[in-house]
């Protein structure tokens, strides 16, 4: 009874958000905002796969959005890849890079996992800031959008947002599935008694490098798809506000639930863009927000709002 | 009187009879950091100088319509892009002026080739943008790291400082300024003695300032900017660096950095500038006008200062070509047939690769006494003519100079 | 290797360790008692700048002045804010306490931003201690040896109000028991509240020590905050005396990464909370 009133309610959000982005392009809003959105929304659902389902609070996140991101600029352009092998090649990279810091970071827990991911991220920072091919603060720029699958030209505005939408929504579906999977439950398990689920015979640790190396992925996933649509890939991409930034998109949306990252991360990448016009006080009003969110709605938009309906989002 | 009034009835009966041919709506984009470390060198004081460069072409009464519209690109190529791509597919944006931070200035510079809009920057250093990644479409006003190292670096090589030690930036900006005031430096007879790299927005520079000291090198070259300057300035003084003999060059150095760091702690400074507002009538006259109408009465920087001169010549090719044809490059292409002129940085050409180029100015600091009202802060020590400012066409990389 | 100038680097990394101890001291504090990760930080240290020019060009009260005042005026807004917005969260996750500072950061750096502009405010070494001493193998300001001094003593005797006062027994009580505490008839939201202030103080003095080093900018604690957090973390979290001698370490490391490999040493101390952290999970310092 109530894991189907739990559906019903999921399933209706899931049309209700895919039938709103794909009307996106003919109701006037500009599709380049919402395929950044889309992207940041990717990657805020990553993190909370691992934070809010996972129980691991990264604080260096962007480290996998940005090697995903430079991976697959460096890949389209210097060595001339089609979009979607580079997509690929940055979402590797990301697990690659996730597999490496999740090995060791999984070991330490709270707090002392949140620095040792913040530790990584920033040596990796500083990898970047160094080595040549990532043009330190000038960025990989004009990186080429190319012929998706050989069919269809990106350079076309309409094309490339159903190609993102595309991706996001598979990377969506991904997520969803692994929460309601076997997986899913163990990893829940552990996140809410760990000792218990190791006398129950699980290897914990298992599970949480498994986590974690998915939510570095779909995170590279999402930094991938962002380059081929912003065309660049940038120093801000894996510098510790944008670890922060993500944290926020999370909890501002509502943690733990299923669409609060995407809402959230809309939010934010709304303040970026529409409140760039005031200036000075685009910083002020976003710390407003913030100081409110936990004030007020500390559930987060989402999570309130599921509190309130008594369902699961 | 009534001449004037004859001549705007004409104008006005001229704009009315070729009003369906002729397209007089012009929508002006400023993107600049109004928020972060750069925000008093661009920011709210780029969007005045649009705003009066506009007042002051008198086309509003010849029957124009101009907008201006502003954003924060809060020092991220991302937003920077999305912005600019946003100006110009749903706000119908056909220039995009100001953008500071080299970054950004390199991202916004290939939406503007994509879609065909006008782009002057005033304040990006970055000598890319009319050398490899020049396009037919971008203009680069007040100044770029060419010019910042080979401004001071001739110059002071030529007046006896010839051994250096550079402090530098360890970013993409700081090694431009580096490499380049380096070549200038040995070309001329002098020699590089060492250099250390720090971290950009570091805070502390005694560890490297001791460096620089025990080098004994005549000149301390400051390959930084912004903050990271004015605290090694600062620093320089505590450790004794400046009374000890050797001279700070600051390679890149604003008003608003010298008026942070007061009269006081920026003396023995010498610098490369494009616009000083204390310049002659022109400069004057403008400055009083806009520091009136700046919070704080700053007076205007060579960033803010290039805002204006460029706005100025794009509306006047605009009004020369008679309608506004919405096409960034050909807009550009007239603004490089026409020599500029404005009360700013005086007579200039814009070249084919994009340059714009005027000439430039090797500061010093005056003295307290010397001081005699607030903002009076610099004195001439030498003009660089416009012909040796800038990079030489024969030695730039822009392609559009191989057609 | 040029020893001389290794010295001179090692003693300029121990002045601004003095720095870090200072901060991560502050910080420390408010995380041991209140378990809030206080990513304010580096706003209130640079508002405790800002309140020292403040006093001198507007009030016309000097340096000195300022080393008492500062703290207590920083210290005051620290409780307000305690009072009206953290108090609210006890008991939740960390992270809403980071997210709530954090957007405190924002709010207080950007109003910051808007009255006084990006690039800063000059502030001059006091009169009585310009100058310096020539060491031999460097030249040392007088003023940077008064910051060494003045932060070690207050150091020193935070960690002996907390370890080994009456008051400071209560305090750490209050942490792991508060039911205890208040049935002892102690108010344990007003000691919170003045220990919050009292984290606070700190960096507000660590402001004024470095308004005559360090433009004061609105932006000049923005990326402190994570370099301190990494110090207390390597320390042990909540470890008052680990943090200080973790600031003081981190100063003489970053000196000798400043003189063999400058480019990285903002980033040697995240090297080593990652080797602290995989080796010695409690930090230096922690208590298991």
């Amino acid at each position: 009874m109530k894991l189907q009133a739990r559906t019903h309610a999921q399933t209706i959000a899931f049309v209700l958000m895919t039938g709103l982005l794909a009307c996106v392009p003919m109701i006037g809003i500009y599709p380049y905002f919402v395929m950044q959105a889309l992207c940041f929304a990717l990657f805020a659902a990553s993190f909370n796969l691992l934070i809010g389902y996972g129980g691991l609070p990264s604080f260096g996140h962007a480290m996998f959005l940005g090697t995903a991101g430079y991976a697959s600029a460096h890949a389209a352009k210097v060595w001339g890849f089609p979009p979607e092998a580079a997509i690929i090649l940055g979402t590797l990279a990301a697990a690659g890079a996730g597999v490496i810091t999740g090995a060791l970071a999984i070991r330490r827990q709270g707090i002392y996992f949140s620095m040792t991911t913040l530790a990584f991220a920033q040596m990796l920072y500083f990898f970047y800031l160094q080595t040549p091919f990532t043009h330190g603060e000038d960025g990989i720029q004009g990186v080429p959008q190319g012929i998706f699958l050989g069919l269809i030209d990106l350079s076309k505005v309409l094309n490339l947002y159903y190609v993102v939408l595309g991706i996001f929504l598979a990377g969506f579906v991904l997520i969803y599935r692994i929460i309601h999977s076997p997986f899913g439950e163990i990893l829940n398990a552990i996140r809410e008694n760990e000792p218990r689920a190791i006398s129950l015979g699980y290897k914990t640790e298992r599970y949480k490098l498994a986590a974690f190396v998915l939510s570095a992925g779909l995170a590279g996933l999402a930094g991938a798809t962002k380059v081929i649509v912003a065309q660049n890939a940038s120093l801000t991409d894996v510098h510790w506000t944008m670890s922060g930034e993500v944290v926020l998109m999370v909890l501002l949306g509502g943690l733990g639930t299923i669409y609060g990252p995407i809402l959230g991360a809309f939010i934010i990448i709304a303040m970026q863009q529409y409140f760039a016009g005031f200036g000075q006080w685009v910083l002020v009003i976003q710390g407003l927000i913030f100081i409110a969110c936990v004030l007020v709605f500390r559930r987060g938009i989402i999570g309130e709002l599921a509190h309130a309906l008594k369902i699961r989002l | 009187m009534t001449r004037l009034s004859a001549v705007s009835a004409l104008a006005l009966a001229l704009a009315a009879s070729s009003a369906m041919a002729q397209d007089k709506n012009i929508k002006i984009g400023v993107l600049d950091d109004m928020s972060g470390i750069y925000a008093d060198v661009g920011g709210a004081g780029s969007i005045l100088a649009a705003q009066m460069a506009i007042e002051d072409s008198g086309l509003a009464k010849k029957g124009w319509t101009i907008d201006v519209i502003s954003a924060d690109h809060q020092n991220k190529p991302d937003i920077g892009v999305n912005i600019s791509r946003q100006w110009a597919d749903k706000d119908r944006v056909d220039g995009i002026f100001g953008v500071l931070n080299s970054g950004v200035a390199l991202a916004v510079n290939g939406v503007a080739k994509e879609k065909n809009l006008v782009y002057m920057n005033s304040g990006a250093a970055a000598a890319d943008l009319t050398n490899a990644q020049c396009t037919p479409n971008t203009v680069h006003w007040t100044y770029d790291t060419y010019l910042l190292a080979n401004g001071t670096g001739k110059a002071v090589v030529k007046s006896g400082g010839d051994s250096w030690f550079f402090m530098t930036a360890d970013y993409a900006f700081g090694h431009a300024l580096e490499r380049d005031t380096t070549a200038v430096i040995t070309a001329n007879g002098g020699k590089v003695v060492g250099s250390v790299r720090h971290p950009l927005n570091n805070s502390d520079f005694s560890s490297f300032l001791l460096q620089a000291q025990s080098s004994k090198a005549k000149i301390i070259g400051l390959a930084n900017a912004g903050g990271d300057t004015t605290n090694t300035v600062k620093q320089a003084a505590e450790f004794g660096i400046t009374s000890g003999g050797q001279k700070l060059a600051a390679l890149l150095l604003f008003i608003s950095d010298v008026h942070a760091l007061g009269l006081k702690m920026s003396q023995g400074l010498i610098f490369t500038t494009t616009f000083y507002w204390d310049m002659n009538d022109g400069t004057r006259a403008f400055t009083k006008r806009f520091s009136e109408r700046m919070k704080n009465k700053q007076v205007p920087t060579m960033v803010q200062a290039g805002v204006y001169a460029s706005v100025l010549h794009y509306l006047k090719s605009l009004e020369a070509m008679g309608t506004n044809p919405h096409d960034g490059a050909k807009v550009v292409a007239q603004m490089k047939s026409m020599p500029t002129d404005d009360p700013l940085f005086g007579k200039g050409v814009i070249q084919p690769n994009g340059r714009k180029v005027h000439p430039a100015y090797l500061m010093g600091i005056k003295s307290v006494e010397e001081s005699k009202a607030p903002w009076d802060y610099y004195k001439l020590i030498a003009t660089i003519p416009a012909e040796e400012a800038f990079t030489p066409l024969d030695k730039s990389t822009c392609a559009l100079l191989k057609q | 290797m040029n020893t001389q100038a290794l010295f001179a680097q090692l003693l300029v990394g121990l002045i601004n360790g003095s720095f870090y101890a200072l901060l991560s001291l502050g910080l420390a504090v408010i995380f041991g008692m209140l378990n809030i990760i206080n990513f304010a930080h580096g706003a209130l240290y640079m508002m405790g700048a800002f309140c020292a020019w403040f006093l001198l060009n507007v009030v016309g009260l000097n340096y000195w002045f300022a080393l008492v005042f500062v703290p207590l005026i920083v210290g005051c807004v620290g409780m307000v804010i305690e009072r009206t917005m953290l108090k609210r969260l006890q008991g939740l996750d960390h992270l809403y306490g980071l997210l709530l500072t954090f957007g405190l950061a924002l709010v207080i750096q950007g109003v910051f931003q808007n009255y006084f502009g990006s690039s800063g405010l000059p502030y001059a070494i006091p009169s009585q201690l310009t100058g310096g001493q020539n060491l031999g193998f460097m030249f040392l300001p007088n003023y940077r040896a008064w910051v060494v001094v003045f932060s070690l003593i207050i150091c020193l005797a935070t960690w002996y109000g907390i370890e080994k006062t009456k008051l400071g027994s209560y305090l750490r009580a209050a942490t792991e028991n508060p039911q205890l505490v208040r049935a002892f008839g102690i108010n344990v939201p007003r000691m919170i509240t003045l220990t919050y202030g009292f984290g606070v103080a700190l960096a507000a003095l660590a402001g004024v020590l470095s308004a005559p080093i360090n433009q004061v900018r609105p932006l000049m604690g923005a990326d402190l905050i994570i370099v301190v957090f990494a110090v207390v973390v390597i320390g042990g979290m909540g470890s008052i005396m680990g943090s200080i001698v973790t600031g003081f370490l981190l100063g003489l490391l970053e000196g000798l990464t400043k003189y063999f490999y400058p480019e990285a040493s903002n980033t040697v101390v995240f090297v080593v909370m990652a080797i602290v952290l995989l080796v010695k999970p409690n930090g230096l310092f922690g208590r298991t």
